[in-house]
């Protein structure tokens, strides 16, 4: 793409607060503020952080028995989604590899559906081309904030009390500051928080009212990036792909016991074979025993050196306070416990296969 | 005593033919904050333009590179448990090796302070 990149309706705002701006999927978008990947990482942990995801794609649609439609695009059971609550999904292809993940929420007259910047161009006419009698319309006239972290009930709840009583994937719609906003109770740090849709003329008054709470600060994509890492999310293009199916990257969890039987979505037969064998490879927890954080495409390697998988995403975990990474390994070796190597500028160094998320996710059940 | 830069950000400040050697203030501050560095032993002899290390900060591994010719003849270890010293005091505490210079004459490829702020704006 050689376009200028994209600015969304925060973009004076974090240029006000000082952030480093870099083009992210086509989208100029703050990797981080003053305050460092580090700090704004814990304050996610610790207190609330606000992160403008309003490069994402928000799609709404609106027909007759849209869950049923999406069903055969998604192997999550979207029928039987009540109003007022949000689910986690993906498109899967023929192979049964993902196309892209994304939230579906039941919004009553409408379904809600969030999908990830870079596949804008790729979701929205798959939508359109497959859902029959379904008009599918992409929203571009609202911001997307998040406010994540353990406050963050405090700083939305005080200006939009509605908020509290939402619990953990539920979705309503209530005014704030005057503004009309879709607030879901969800988000991708691993913390309590919410993402809220704002009309685009509102969104810099709104984040600023959130800001101005002692406890919210702003927060780029560097600590976003770090924060679902430790909290065990994958990174659609890092951790999952057209290539990878939902069972290999351990999202079956996420695929309901009706689908799982009944089948009847793209890729259900290699799906299906997957859940009732077991899959070749698996994404799992690497956590690396040294100091040096193992980057995406570090070879996985078993203690006899034999090759088991690749390094899907690595950093360094703030919270945990070292190297943190994830990874496909072959499934004999994906075992909690499995003592591994990996090669890092040509040397091996030890590591351990462990259970996700490496951070206790803190979600309001 | 002098100090000399180079264009990948390093500074060396050089006393006879051995030096000490750091990435600048500007370096670190682009990095971000530093969680490991990768450093070489005593002993090792490396090329100008050779790697001789890494510095990882949360998002991304940089490599250093050597501005001349030389040998390691010490190394800070102290780096190996406080890598966040190099965001503190890279020009200063967190210098990274003591070197032996192999041909003073490449010291006349490096910058002087105001050719290195001219490069850095």
């Amino acid at each position: 793409m050689t376009d200028a990149p994209k600015r969304t309706p925060l973009y004076d705002l974090h240029v006000e607060l000082g952030g480093k701006m870099v083009d992210f999927a086509g989208w100029e978008m703050p990797v981080q503020y003053p305050m460092g990947i580090m700090g704004e990482h814990k304050q996610c942990r610790e207190k609330a952080a606000l992160f403008d995801v309003s490069h994402m794609g928000q799609v709404i649609l609106r027909g007759e028995n849209v869950g049923e439609k999406l069903e055969t695009l998604c192997p999550q059971a979207y029928a039987g989604l009540k109003e007022g609550k949000a689910r986690y999904g993906f498109f899967t292809n023929e192979n049964g590899g993902i196309m892209d993940d994304l939230i579906v929420s039941n919004a009553g007259d409408h379904y809600f559906v969030v999908v990830n910047a870079a596949l804008r161009h790729q979701d929205i006419p798959h939508m359109q081309a497959n859902l029959d009698g379904v008009e599918v319309t992409e929203i571009f006239d609202r911001a997307l904030v998040a406010v994540q972290g353990p406050k963050a009930e405090d700083v939305v709840g005080e200006l939009c009390p509605a908020a509290r009583e939402l619990k953990f994937m539920e979705t309503t719609v209530a005014e704030i500051d005057g503004a009309e906003c879709r607030i879901s109770r969800l988000g991708y740090t691993g913390e309590d928080g919410y993402e809220i849709s704002i009309p685009e003329a509102d969104a810099i008054r709104i984040s600023k009212l959130f800001l101005a709470h002692d406890d919210c600060e702003p927060a780029g994509l560097g600590a976003r990036d770090s924060l679902r890492l430790e909290a065990g999310l994958c990174l659609y293009g890092n951790d999952i792909d057209q290539s990878t199916s939902p069972i290999e990257a351990s999202l079956s969890w996420a695929i309901q016991k009706r689908r799982k039987e009944e089948g009847g979505f793209p890729g259900a037969a290699r799906i299906q074979k997957e859940l009732a064998e077991g899959p070749a490879k698996k994404l799992v927890g690497i956590k690396p025993e040294g100091r040096a954080p193992a980057r995406q495409g570090v070879e996985v390697q078993s203690e006899g050196g034999d090759t088991l998988g690749t390094i899907t995403s690595g950093s360094f975990g703030p919270t945990v306070g070292g190297p943190v990474a994830m990874g496909y390994v072959a499934a004999d070796h994906a075992a909690p416990g499995t003592k591994v190597n990996l090669i890092i500028r040509g040397k091996a160094q030890p590591a351990e296969i462990t259970a996700l998320p490496f951070v206790t996710q803190n979600y309001k059940r | 005593m002098a100090t000399y830069f180079s264009e990948d950000h390093e500074w060396i400040t050089v006393e006879g033919d051995t030096a000490t050697l750091g990435i600048t203030k500007h370096a670190a501050d682009q990095l971000g904050e530093v969680v490991f560095v990768e450093q070489r032993e005593a002993g090792d002899e490396f090329e100008k333009g050779g790697e001789i290390g890494v510095i990882e900060s949360v998002k991304a591994a940089s490599e250093i590179y050597a501005p001349l010719d030389g040998e390691v003849i010490e190394v800070n270890e102290t780096l190996a448990d406080n890598p966040a010293a190099l965001n503190e005091s890279p020009e200063g505490d967190a210098w990274i090796y003591k070197i032996k210079i192999s041909d003073a004459s490449q010291l006349d490829d490096l910058m002087d302070l105001d050719g290195y702020k001219a490069l850095i704006g």
